[in-house]
């Protein structure tokens, strides 16, 4: 049983990040514009906030420096991401063009910011792990519910777990979804009924800027101690998941927790006595959650559609 | 007519966008360290130059790989397919080529590093038709079956190279391929170095700069003067069209991924068919970085092959320029912001676009106006 409650508790460090961030790709791209940028903005997330934590971790610790790391993360992908949201929307220009540029001067400058500004002079920056939960007072005591969710845990998967079901909320019960919605499959339309097409856009990037700068510090915090300018392309990996999860909340939901299941066996396979005793090795354990993700997508996506306007700038003068 | 001027317009658009790139750049350079800020800029600009015809080879070198993945990236834009996979058909293509150069020494002089080259390109073709093939029979999307088997691909190298003799356990990277598999220089070492003594210190630029500007013109004659061609750009502008106009979109899709992914196998094949002292297949858990550096490539040589052919031979000279900033205590990663920014003022062309065409338009009507003044005297 043991072996399970570590196997779950892992799969949330992997899976938590690609959820958040690909729900913030999918408000993104149900508005209309599509964002590769998501690793880009991982980074630029990740950066900022780590950096922070390393900066006050002598003066605080714990929760607080955590949800403080939070803030400046979403602040920094917001900001970010506006200069795509300015090339895509409003310059209406080619939108892998900005996602690709995104992408490159992310890492760089993460690269050149931490060397100027460390006195040390390198490229990582350290931070001391004092985040994780040994066990959540009372929830972690239920049985096996416990030692699953609420053991050896991080505050930022239960804001993950929170931002899923209000993305949910909010993409179909909300005014402002259904507007979004319909800018990504007909802007046309949208704006003949009076909604700002552009507005609603920003707002769609933006988000996916906050959630994808948050995803960047929730996937450095549980697997690292430092941080050295890469969130290994978990940006484009999020993606995939958001396209496996057809932009649906629900089914990234699954697809996020399938590919981090996938994940963790992968890395944690030796701890498994069964996968320990079949021999393979561990260049193809890391092969399975691609693999699996494979597989399952080609008996999947059959009738899979994207967002009809994703990736078509919106020009009000052709309307 | 009407071609040459949208194409000037567009180069005029890359040139702001590069001016521009340059300019903040430079703005950078000042901000971290003004004393040096202006002889740093023209190291950039100097790019190989700065060490002479060795450094001009150096940046010929280097530009090799990326005019091929930009080719790769760029083919598949054509067909309105997003080849985010090129890193992985590099590898694997890559991995080919250094399979057969180490071990197929049976085959006679020249023919070894002809057929290490084209079966490279083979195995990068397969990789990339896997990605249409489900593209066109299953309906998965390009982008997350690239990204799938660009990590399946780094995995597969790495276990196939730990468990075979291609695998050099001290340097962690695979061993040598045979003399005769190495990419030839036809020249260009007598051409391309600089003299230290007596001694001829050449760079290591190679045929294969040759060979990728001979692919960049014939990708430029299939797609523009061929019913091949045309039949895959109209799939990309238009599938609908086109299949009213009875053109397979799914052919145009397999055979278009397949020949992005055997451009972006050359790559790998160009690149690791090296001598002793050149580039070996490194056993680690990154993904090759020319693969995504193609679709920079790609998109500001706005997936022309021509301008592909300049703006990877671009990027590499302003790379080969920033090496030699860390002599003046810059950071070299301030080129990748460069190129960054490059690419990210690109995106500004259409609105470059919309003034020079206002402007002509404004011009018109002056003359016009004068026209009009005229008759009525």
């Amino acid at each position: 049983m043991d072996a399970v409650y570590f196997l779950v508790q892992q799969m949330m460090f992997f899976s938590i990040p690609l959820l958040i961030v690909a729900l913030g790709g999918m408000f993104s791209e149900r508005s209309g514009v599509v964002n590769i940028a998501l690793e880009g903005i991982m980074v630029s997330g990740a950066f900022t906030s780590i950096l922070l934590i390393s900066l006050l971790q002598s003066g605080m610790s714990g929760q607080a420096l955590l949800l403080l790391a939070v803030l400046v993360a979403v602040l920094t992908g917001m900001a970010f991401s506006l200069l795509h949201a300015y090339a895509a929307v409003s310059l209406r220009s080619d939108q892998t063009i900005s996602g690709t540029a995104l992408n490159m001067i992310a890492p760089a400058s993460a690269i050149y910011l931490a060397r100027m500004i460390q006195p040390n002079g390198v490229q990582q920056i350290e931070f001391t792990n004092t985040f994780r939960i040994p066990r959540v007072p009372l929830l972690g005591d239920i049985p096996v519910l416990g030692p699953m969710f609420f053991r050896n845990a991080y505050l930022t998967t239960y804001i993950g777990i929170i931002i899923f079901l209000a993305a949910a909320f909010v993409l179909y019960r909300t005014r402002f979804g259904l507007r979004l919605r319909a800018c990504g499959e007909h802007p046309q339309a949208a704006d003949s009924v009076g909604i700002n097409v552009y507005r609603m856009r920003y707002a769609g990037v933006l988000i996916s800027g906050a959630l994808a700068g948050l995803g960047g510090l929730v996937y450095v915090i549980p697997t690292s101690t430092n941080f050295n300018a890469t969130v290994s392309g978990y940006g484009f990996l999020a993606l995939a998941v958001l396209i496996f999860g057809q932009w649906k909340p629900l089914r990234i939901l699954v697809a996020a927790f399938f590919f981090g299941l996938m994940k963790t066996i992968a890395s944690a396979y030796s701890g498994i006595p069964i996968l320990q005793g079949l021999g393979i090795p561990s260049d193809i354990y890391k092969m399975v959650p691609f693999i699996a993700t494979l597989i399952a997508l080609a008996f999947t996506s059959k009738r899979s559609q994207a967002p009809r306007a994703s990736g078509v700038p919106y020009d009000k003068g052709q309307r | 007519m009407h071609r040459i001027r949208k194409g000037l317009s567009g180069m005029s658009a890359s040139l702001l966008a590069i001016l521009a790139g340059l300019l903040a750049g430079f703005l950078i350079l000042l901000i971290s360290n003004p004393a040096n800020a202006l002889k740093g800029l023209g190291m950039v600009l100097m790019g190989g130059w700065n060490n002479g015809m060795k450094g001009v080879g150096q940046v010929l070198y280097y530009a090799t790989p990326l005019i091929m993945t930009g080719l790769s990236v760029g083919f598949a834009f054509k067909t309105g397919m997003f080849n985010i996979g090129a890193a992985g058909q590099l590898m694997v293509g890559g991995f080919v080529s250094v399979y057969v150069g180490a071990t197929w020494t049976f085959l006679p002089g020249a023919w070894h590093w002809v057929v290490a080259l084209l079966l490279g390109m083979l195995a990068g073709s397969l990789w990339g038709m896997v990605v249409g093939l489900f593209k066109a029979l299953l309906n998965v999307h390009e982008v997350i079956t690239s990204i799938m088997l660009n990590y399946i691909g780094m995995y597969g190298i790495n276990y196939l190279i730990k468990n075979s003799h291609l695998f050099d356990a001290l340097k962690n990277q695979t061993v040598n391929v045979a003399p005769n598999a190495v990419i030839p220089k036809a020249g260009l070492d007598r051409v391309f170095y600089i003299l230290k003594g007596a001694y001829h210190d050449a760079s290591s630029v190679n045929a294969g700069i040759l060979i990728a500007i001979g692919l960049a013109l014939l990708v430029y004659v299939v797609l523009n003067k061929t019913t091949f061609g045309y039949e895959l750009k109209a799939c990309g502008h238009n599938r609908h069209a086109s299949r009213y106009a009875g053109i397979s979109e799914n052919r145009a899709i397999i055979t278009s991924m397949a020949i992005a992914g055997g451009l972006a196998g050359v790559a790998g094949a160009l690149m690791y068919l090296a001598p002793p002292s050149g580039m070996h297949i490194h056993v680690a858990e990154v993904l090759a970085a020319q693969g995504f550096n193609g679709i920079a490539v790609a998109l500001l040589g706005m997936s022309n092959p021509i301008g592909i052919i300049f703006t990877g031979l671009f990027i590499a000279h302003i790379t080969v320029g920033g090496a030699y900033l860390q002599s003046l205590k810059y950071m070299k990663e301030i080129i990748e912001v460069i190129i960054g920014l490059i690419i990210y003022f690109s995106a500004f062309s259409l609105l470059v676009r919309d003034v020079i065409a206002a402007a002509g338009r404004r011009r018109a009507r002056r003359e016009q106006a004068r026209g009009q003044e005229r008759e009525a005297d």
